[in-house]
């Protein structure tokens, strides 16, 4: 039943899956949190209202976006290799998984940010408040469970995409599944790696739930 | 201490303004309202004395500074000398009651030990000291507007911007809220500028009132003034809305009038003592008695039948009672 596993592998591929997901979601949150900041604080009747640079990082976002994570594994290749000398392993997975996973969590930030009600914003203002710390004082800490489900969403969207990183050679689980449990006919090691996926899965999305109950006060 | 010199507001070009054309004054130490329907411009008139909206024209100058001519730091200082509270209270929900007061003074960097004693001293004088380490969803509506007042005070302003503070209440707490803002008016000699479409609330606190109508004041005056002796449309309407219809009076003999008391007047048996000196007998077709803050006030719509109409009502001006015709239909 269980005759093709080898649990040394199994978890070396494991650790290479958290590795890239722990990796990728840190830049990941450092560059789509100030990314998802600039394009509320840029868009229509807000501080920083700028049609122009709003238009240019949505169109950024949206091309980022709209290409399939498998093409851009694979488009950014050159870019991969300059940024950290190697495509293959958990280091040249990371570059890739930041670029899908950056414009996708900015969004989800942006929408975060639009739910915060405007009179919070007003009356913050009306206290005598800088826009920066209207920015970090009020309008993020009360967009804060927001961005806490969005974080909670993205590391989950980042567990599919390390599984096709894969492909190009990335190793982790998706590359043990894709290797063995398809290439070979092994479905024993296709049984283990989708579970302790989903188990990864559950835990990211509870952990999540539990922190964003923390820190709302609704 | 406030004043709008022929301020107008026009948001988008070409729109219908805001505001157009408003000047007023508002003295030091005063409750002044600002009474009008929704979209006649008290949002933007009120958030132009803190500078959150700029005029499109005219000057508003509050407490010695013209508003429009500040930069970014002078407006954080008028700011702070300018305390604001809000319809639906605007408190940061992520902090708890006591981090919502302390919110003013932390943005105007104060010392930790100095943000902490007056944020005790604030939380006792709105009455909630027991709940300091809360969060605002666990406090009712008229908690959350004391915290709202805590807050707006934190920096030892001297005016106080309510935004249509209790139009979120039920009629006790607001009652309340009203109670302690008429408090602060008297014990901090705060100056304060209120908005609201309730009659009532003007009633209450206010010292002088104007009367806002498409972006322009309509009427102003003194509260009594203007409650007793509405002279435009918008306004007689608000006095309506907060005293019921009187009877019209439509068909019926004799002389229409209506009668003002105020003050002691408002309590003496003048209608028994002028019928029996005049021989005019009198209908009462409707009336009300009420308190204008502290000034009692009695209004009663007559009509007078027979006897000497004119010494009637000679008489009863001798006696300190306001007498104005009116014809039928006009309403009080």
């Amino acid at each position: 039943m269980m005759g093709n596993i080898d649990w040394t592998e199994i978890g070396q591929a494991t650790l290479d899956t958290l590795a890239m997901l722990g990796g990728s979601m840190v830049l990941t949150v450092l560059l789509g949190l100030p990314l998802g900041v600039i394009l509320f604080l840029t868009g229509r009747g807000q501080m920083l209202e700028n049609r122009l640079a709003n238009g240019l990082l949505s169109l950024l976002v949206n091309i980022l976006r709209s290409v399939p994570f498998v093409i851009l594994l694979i488009v950014m290749i050159p870019l991969t290799v300059a940024l950290v000398g190697t495509s293959l392993g958990v280091a040249g997975a990371i570059p890739p998984l930041v670029a899908g996973a950056a414009p996708f969590f900015a969004r989800l930030v942006e929408t975060a940010l639009r739910e915060v009600d405007r009179g919070v914003i007003e009356a913050s203002f009306a206290m005598g408040a800088r826009r920066r710390q209207v920015v970090l004082w009020a309008l993020l800490p009360e967009a804060m469970p927001g961005v806490i489900a969005a974080a909670t969403v993205t590391a989950i969207a980042l567990v599919s995409y390390t599984a096709m990183a894969g492909v190009v050679g990335a190793g982790g689980l998706g590359d043990l599944a894709i290797r063995f449990g398809y290439q070979r006919f092994q479905t024993d090691v296709m049984v283990v790696t989708v579970v302790l996926l989903l188990v990864l899965v559950q835990v990211l999305q509870m952990v999540g739930d539990r922190v964003v109950r923390r820190v709302s006060h609704r | 201490m406030i004043a709008f010199e022929a301020v107008s507001k026009t948001y988008a070009p070409g729109a219908r303004p805001a505001l157009d054309g408003v000047s007023l004054t508002v003295a030091a130490g005063e409750v002044f309202g600002v009474i009008g329907a929704s979209g006649a411009g008290k949002s933007t008139l009120i958030r132009l004395i803190n500078g959150l909206e700029t005029p499109t024209s005219g000057r508003v100058v509050v407490d010695g500074d013209d508003v429009t001519a500040l930069g970014v730091e002078g407006l954080r200082a008028l700011r702070r000398r300018v305390g604001m509270i809000f319809q639906h209270f605007n408190l940061l929900s992520g902090r708890t009651v006591a981090q919502n007061v302390a919110f003013p003074l932390k943005l105007a960097g104060r010392p930790a030990a100095e943000v902490k004693a007056r944020t005790a001293e604030l939380l006792a004088r709105v009455g909630l000291s027991d709940h300091a380490a809360k969060y605002p969803a666990q406090l009712s509506g008229g908690q959350k507007q004391r915290v709202g007042i805590a807050r707006a005070l934190a920096t030892g302003p001297k005016v106080l911007l309510c935004d249509e503070a209790t139009s979120a209440l039920d009629p006790e707490t607001t009652e309340q809220i009203l109670e302690l803002v008429s408090n602060l008016n008297r014990e901090l000699g705060l100056t304060i500028v209120l908005i609201t479409h309730e009659m009532d609330v003007v009633r209450r606190v206010c010292d002088r009132v104007a009367v806002l109508e498409d972006g322009c004041v309509v009427e102003s005056g003194s509260v009594e003034d203007v409650f007793l002796h509405p002279a435009s449309e918008t306004a007689r309407r608000f006095v309506r809305e907060a005293d019921g219809e009187p009877a019209a009076g439509v068909g019926l003999e004799g002389r229409l009038v209506r009668l003002t008391f105020r003050g002691e007047a408002t309590y003496r048996p003048v209608l028994g003592e002028v019928a029996r000196a005049t021989g005019v007998d009198y209908s009462i077709l409707g009336g009300r008695i009420h308190r204008l803050r502290e000034t009692p006030y009695g209004q009663l719509t007559l009509a007078l039948t027979g006897g000497d109409v004119e010494a009637a009502i000679a008489r009863f001006q001798a006696g300190g009672v306001r007498v104005d015709p009116i014809t039928p239909g006009e309403g009080a």
